[in-house]
């Protein structure tokens, strides 16, 4: 295992009092492994990422549980030790790739900055990585675009620039939070395609966070969906797109339109909207927006279980 | 490039253009003032009215009067002013210039370094008893009026304790020109550098912390983090960098109308006889061409220091330089 997760719990104090934003986390993450993690805004799955990245700098956060990677206990470690694994051996890649450069300084000199950060090499040497890995995320003039600033590219060519940057020293593990939500349906399906290429050719393995099922489909090895700070379920692309259990899960799924068949006439969502983490329901929190609640729903928080794919619903257990 | 270099000189020269038109106007074709009367000074004989007036083309359609204006700026340098005690007013202006000069370059230099460093250091230490401590001191630093903090250095270094061992090397008021006497020059203008620098120092050392924090919000200090920099590197490399900006933009507002004459009141309260104590005094005698010269004189300051700034903008973010 290179990650494993154990019981992670993220709360942040606020004015009205402490918020759970993460409840009790528990995943592991093989070797070259691409995980997907899904769920709507505010379900937890970048915060529960940045935790393992320790990047979550608010001084209000508390973080509890365990982040073992490569079994080093992450939660805890000192900031100059967690440092050198940053961007070194565990790299992200995020959501917009027009804020996450800085505007100032040139593409090839941003991702130099990060491999000298880790690499004892001379600068025309970190270049010339620099002009490896532009041309491996496929950027037609490498060597030209060494010199370019981030707002002379496109979207697209600014994710490949930051992901070329994740890879400059090739990480063991590559966390993606939603890195194709902001790039147009075609330039999402080359990142995509890169992902894929990298994770063969680098060996990393990959957290993968989206909202959009169809991206998870094409991609993940496992998936994790999660809804209010927790998992509410999680197996394989194949068991869960065959025979999704939770009733959130089976929700997602029908919301998307089929491709062959007649077309609904309209398409089903999901009622409701998800809970403030303030005012969580008493027991599970999908339960007001769940079409098979009972009174157990009410009450009792349902685990999930250890079976690999499992679903925190009382139904599913009750079955 | 060098397109953009003449467009923006040709903009600076209609600026300077305007702002002399305007005060041209202002001040010598307001109906029912003569200014040939004042030009010409108290008690002129007729022969000096007349010869004032036909110098300076006061019996010739306004735009002559204004072009030979410019030319007794400009060309000859010959502008004289109180004509019949013939007082140069091109070398008048040209003998205030060092002494300005001298003493916003050095409070310049000392309020942008110390700001500098006072920003960074409450940004990094925000929300700790050091960064109020800085915050609560920059803002003593900005209310303090500069004529009574300039009186109270000069009553403690000049006076009370002048014979301590602490001040005892304050030379007396008044200025030493550098090329005679560097030593001197430095020692007398170390006071009223400090003195101009303490409101600056406040304003900017806030103004910076208040960009820094809000740069470190931005998602690309995340991903600096992400990419395992130091803190300190991040704060140096990144967030100062793009939060200069705002800095420079008032730097160069600041520094422009001082070197133009607004660093009168330190001028003033220090017995240097720099721009703004020139520019006061003829407006207190009324001196037209005195007030001509020096006003033209400040606009180009004001003009060639927002054109650095410009030109600073470019280097500093590299979103403004369009191919």
């Amino acid at each position: 295992m290179i990650l494993s997760v154990r019981d992670l719990k993220v709360s942040f104090r606020t004015d009205d009092g402490p918020v759970r934003a993460i409840d009790g986390v528990s995943f592991d993450l093989a070797e070259s492994e691409i995980l997907g993690v899904v769920g709507e805004s505010g379900s937890g799955k970048t915060v529960s990422l940045l935790a393992v990245m320790g990047l979550i700098t608010d001084p209000n956060a508390i973080i509890e549980g365990s982040i073992r990677y490569k079994g080093r206990e992450l939660v805890g470690l000192p900031a100059r030790e967690l440092r050198r694994l940053r961007g070194n051996e565990i790299a992200m890649i995020f959501q917009d790739p027009m804020t996450a450069l800085t505007p100032v300084y040139t593409i090839g000199w941003q991702i130099a900055e990060q491999i000298r950060a880790h690499r004892n090499i001379s600068k025309s040497k970190a270049m010339e990585r620099v002009e490896e890995l532009l041309a491996e995320v496929n950027f037609p003039n490498p060597h030209e675009a060494m010199s370019r600033y981030p707002h002379q590219l496109s979207g697209g060519m600014r994710q490949r620039a930051v992901i070329a940057m994740a890879l400059s020293c090739n990480p063991a593990l590559l966390v993606a939070d939603e890195p194709t939500t902001a790039l147009d349906v075609t330039v999402q399906a080359g990142i995509l395609d890169l992902v894929r290429k990298l994770r063969a050719t680098h060996k990393s393995a990959v957290v993968f966070i989206t909202h959009d099922m169809g991206v998870v489909s094409e991609l993940a090895d496992r998936v994790m969906v999660m809804y209010a700070g927790r998992i509410v379920e999680r197996g394989s692309r194949t068991e869960l797109f065959s025979d999704p259990q939770h009733p959130y899960t089976r929700a997602l799924l029908g919301s998307i339109p089929p491709l062959t068949g007649a077309k609904p006439r309209r398409l089903p969502a999901i009622p409701g909207s998800p809970p403030s983490l303030l005012r969580l329901p008493q027991g599970c929190a999908f339960g007001p927006r769940c079409p098979v609640r009972y009174e157990p729903c009410l009450t009792g928080k349902p685990d999930l279980g250890a079976a690999t794919h499992a679903a925190a619903c009382f139904r599913v257990a009750q079955a | 490039m060098i397109y953009a270099i003449l467009r923006r000189f040709g903009q600076m020269l209609f600026v300077m253009f305007g702002i002399s038109v305007i005060v041209f106007l202002i001040f010598f074709a307001t109906p029912g003032a003569d200014p040939a009367a004042r030009i010409a000074g108290r008690n002129a004989s007729p022969e000096v009215l007349e010869a004032v007036r036909h110098s300076f083309g006061f019996d010739r359609p306004l735009y002559v009067q204004y072009v030979t204006m410019m030319e007794k700026i400009f060309v000859t340098g010959d502008l004289t002013s109180f004509v019949n005690r013939g007082w140069k007013v091109v070398p008048a202006v040209m003998d205030s210039i060092p002494v300005t000069l001298s003493l916003v370059f050095g409070a310049a230099i000392l309020w942008v370094v110390v700001s500098i460093v006072i920003g960074i250091v409450a940004a990094a230490t925000r929300d700790s008893w050091l960064d109020r401590l800085l915050m609560a001191l920059g803002l003593l630093g900005i209310s303090m009026p500069v004529y009574w903090l300039g009186e109270v250095m000069n009553l403690i270094t000049q006076s009370r304790y002048h014979d301590s061992w602490a001040f005892s090397w304050v030379p007396p008021l008044g200025y030493k020109n550098f090329s005679d006497d560097p030593k001197g020059w430095f020692l007398t203008l170390v006071i009223p550098w400090i003195t101009l620098a303490i409101l600056y120092i406040g304003i900017y050392g806030r103004v910076l912390r208040a960009a820094i924090i809000e740069s470190m919000q931005e998602d690309y200090i995340r991903t600096a983090r992400a990419k395992g920099l130091s803190e300190t590197r991040i704060l140096l490399r990144h967030a100062l960098r793009t939060s200069l900006i705002a800095f420079v933009t008032l730097f160069g507002l600041d520094f422009g109308a001082l070197v133009g004459g607004s660093a009168l009141l330190t001028e003033v309260v220090f017995g240097l006889h720099g721009i703004g104590k020139l520019t006061y005094d003829a407006l207190q005698n009324l001196d037209l061409p005195m007030i001509m010269a020096t006003v033209m004189y400040a606009s180009m300051f004001v003009v060639v220091a927002n054109a650095v700034v410009d030109f600073v903008y470019i280097l500093l973010d590299p979103r403004l330089r369009t191919s």
